[in-house]
């Protein structure tokens, strides 16, 4: 009996947890394909809770860079999707898999590096110019190389500087790491590297290390935030109705005013700019 | 089910012959021995008359009348027990049998009680003694009601006590009716328990004898050497 | 180095603070790969006993491969399945991508293989030895592979234990065809990379540390079961 008696009380056991486990419940949702910059930053724990108070709808957000965001509607395998790249944006319009880009916030890059700063940029008001310091000093630049808005973004500021990075000019300073922001910190840090970041993952990673913000408040750090409904003509099970009241949610003064308010440490991340025609 | 024709029987591995055109007609009634030098086939030719192997060419067939089951058994060497308890084992049998679940516990205790072992019913099998395995196994093939019982030196292994009492068992189970077909290395086990012999040399039938005359003056000079070869004192 | 003791400390923490969001994660991760490695065990383990058994053309081959499946990498897993369950695939109408039910599904794709392969290796080990025994108690192919996949229980249940283990480790398939979802598909391992690429080390290394203990208890568990049966049988 013995041995009877613990495989009751094993298979009871077993079988409490694998029942108590929360199933989400069957609620209305949307799912939205976004970036881990976004996710990272807390925004969404800020934001959510109050639209799912407000409308009873969950939103289920699945973190991802910006190119793999965009594949994940162009599948339809997200309702809506919120991101940081425009052109990327556009092309997915154009393409038809998205209805129409809505402007909702910005944040901005800043550009962080070593305390030691091997390529003397600390302090500089013009990133083309840093950049192009941290070339001819062949220091250690570490980018995301994931297709991410930040990635784009990055890009584009080498092609300003009229540096090849893909091509003439690439080096072993330059390192693809093809990661998430965090990720991408965390290999900065240890090989006391120079990134790209966005501000807001920046305040809260905690794995700074030597790290500091060298080069910041350059306009065109500045990074746009979209937010864009699946096409249901070209993907038939995207839940128009529900995504739409979540964009009318968060470019209303209510979601917008939600978005100000989010900060860390007394600090603003994101500016909300949903009014702003030419965002 | 007996008798049990075997006509120009033979089994090859690859290119090795193991047994050798054997024919021979195997009837109710006298205890039948195999001896033979090791290599000799003795083993492989119970296997094929049990029907685990089938000959490579030749034929082996029951001329007897038979009501449909699997009226033989055979007790190895080794006995092969099952994770379960004694009378587990002797239940799964009976259950591979079709007999019914209530039939199945009144047969296996009651030749459990026969050969000894009611008071280790329910231990392990595998816990048991070389020779309570043995007895098991057994009593295992006896509770299916065989009419032949194959057994492949069941008692090689086992000292000479354990030994007496698988003897005594396999009298007992003869005794009831089954036929009883075994190899053996032990000479003296042959001549106690045996009615004839086949003797066995590089995979053919070298002679077959009643176990008296076999002992004081076998037909074939291969049995011949092979008895002083294990007795030299003969 | 620091980290880590920094780690434990937030490991004692979280236990402590038995946040309901933590707990959350925890039961999903059990959920999520004790289910998976209960449909893998219901496939895995007669597909393990059919090849040890079974002879058919083309079975080496097979093993080969069942063998080389064990290594089947998580993240190629994941990705397979995610073409399969994505609205733009062909099972994509289930809309079981980014849920539980997901992950499950790729887990027990991983976990097939390992059960599978090794349960085959012990189950040919045990058939070796009991192949005679049970074909001469008239044993179907079908009822002795039943009847050794009993026998062979203990050690068909560290095999299960090592499917679990497999299971509740990876992050690569459940974090792709789950997405980390908070509330609803975030188990430990994806919690664990989350925090990693936030930079919260020690948070990730008390996560990793809990996750370790809950597979160690749930090990000890089966074990003082298996300790027990085995006293019991032998």
């Amino acid at each position: 009996m013995e041995l009877k008696r613990r495989i009751a009380t094993g298979a009871l056991l077993l079988s409490g947890l694998v029942a108590a486990s929360p199933i989400a419940l069957a609620q209305k949702f949307i799912t939205v394909a976004s970036t881990t910059s976004t996710e990272n930053s807390g925004l969404f724990n800020h934001l959510l809770p109050m639209f799912e108070k407000k409308t009873g709808i969950a939103v289920r957000v699945i973190a991802q860079g910006t190119g793999q965001a965009l594949d994940t509607a162009r599948r339809g395998d997200a309702d809506v999707v919120f991101v940081h790249a425009k052109s990327a944006e556009e092309k997915f319009i154009g393409e038809g898999h998205g209805v129409k880009r809505f402007p909702v916030m910005y944040n901005d890059f800043v550009l962080v590096g070593p305390q030691s700063d091997p390529a003397k940029i600390a302090g500089d008001k013009n990133i083309t110019e840093a950049l192009k310091k941290i070339k001819d000093t062949a220091a250690p630049f570490v980018s995301r190389g994931d297709k991410s808005g930040t990635h784009l973004a990055e890009l584009r500021l080498w092609k300003i500087a009229g540096i090849d990075v893909g091509g003439a000019d690439k080096g072993p300073w330059y390192r693809a790491v093809g990661q998430g922001m965090g990720a991408s910190l965390n290999t900065a840090s240890s090989m006391n590297g120079y990134i790209l970041t966005d501000r807001a993952t920046w305040i809260s990673f905690k794995n700074r290390g030597d790290l500091a913000s060298l080069v910041e408040g350059d306009k065109r750090l500045f990074n746009q935030y979209g937010v864009i409904l699946t096409n249901p003509d070209r993907h038939p099970n995207v839940k128009k109705e529900l995504g739409q009241r979540f964009i009318d949610w968060i470019v209303s003064r209510e979601g917008q005013k939600a978005i100000a308010e989010y900060k860390i440490g007394g600090e603003q991340l994101f500016f909300p700019n949903a009014g702003d025609p030419g965002a | 089910m007996l008798p049990l024709v075997l006509d120009q029987v033979c089994f090859a591995v690859g290119s090795k012959t193991i047994i050798d055109r054997v024919s021979v007609e195997i009837a109710e009634g006298p205890r039948t021995i195999i001896l033979g030098p090791n290599g000799a086939g003795k083993s492989v030719l119970m296997r094929l008359c049990h029907g685990l192997f089938a000959p490579t060419s030749g034929s082996i067939i029951w001329k007897g009348a038979t009501n449909g089951r699997r009226r033989q058994a055979m007790v190895f060497q080794r006995p092969v027990m099952l994770r379960r308890s004694a009378l587990a084992n002797i239940m799964y049998g009976l259950e591979l049998a079709g007999i019914s679940p209530r039939e199945r516990v009144l047969r296996a205790r009651d030749v459990l009680e026969a050969v000894g072992l009611e008071n280790v019913a329910d231990r392990p099998a595998r816990v048991l003694s070389g020779g309570e395995q043995q007895r098991l196994a057994l009593a295992r093939a006896w509770a299916l009601g065989p009419e032949v019982l194959f057994l492949d030196e069941p008692t090689a292994n086992l000292d000479p006590g354990a030994a007496r009492e698988v003897e005594s068992l396999i009298g007992q189970i003869r005794a009831s009716g089954t036929k009883i077909v075994m190899t053996t290395h032990n000479l003296g086990q042959a001549k106690r328990l045996g009615d004839e012999i086949l003797f066995l040399s590089h995979g053919r039938l070298v002679e077959r004898t009643p176990v008296d005359s076999f002992f004081i003056k076998p037909a074939s000079a291969e049995a011949d050497a092979f008895i002083r070869g294990e007795l030299p004192w003969n | 180095m620091q980290e880590i003791f920094t780690a434990f400390g937030e490991a004692g923490r979280l236990i402590a603070g038995a946040e309901p969001r933590l707990v959350g994660i925890v039961l999903l991760s059990l959920r999520v790969s004790l289910t998976a490695v209960f449909f893998a065990s219901l496939i895995g383990l007669p597909l393990g006993a059919a090849i040890a058994i079974g002879r058919f053309p083309g079975r080496q081959a097979l093993i080969v491969a069942l063998n080389a499946l064990m290594g089947l990498p998580p993240v190629v897993v994941g990705l397979l399945v995610y073409l399969m369950l994505s609205r733009a695939g062909p099972l994509g109408h289930f809309g079981i991508l980014f849920t539980p039910a997901a992950m499950v599904v790729a887990q027990t794709i991983l976990i097939v293989p390992i059960i599978a392969a090794l349960s085959r290796q012990v189950i040919e080990d045990a058939w070796q030895e009991y192949r005679e025994q049970l074909r001469s108690l008239g044993a179907t192919a079908f009822s002795a592979a039943r009847t050794l996949l009993w026998d062979t229980r203990f050690s068909l249940v560290i095999i299960v234990l090592a499917g679990f283990g497999r299971a509740a480790a990876e992050v690569g398939a459940v974090m792709i065809v789950g997405g980390n979802i908070e509330g609803v598909t975030r188990v430990m391992t994806t919690a664990i990379a989350l925090e990693t690429s936030m930079g919260d080390l020690p948070l990730a290394l008390g996560l990793g540390i809990i996750l370790i203990t809950l597979v160690l208890i749930l090990n000890a568990g089966a074990y003082w079961i298996k300790e027990a049966a085995q006293r019991r049988y032998g």
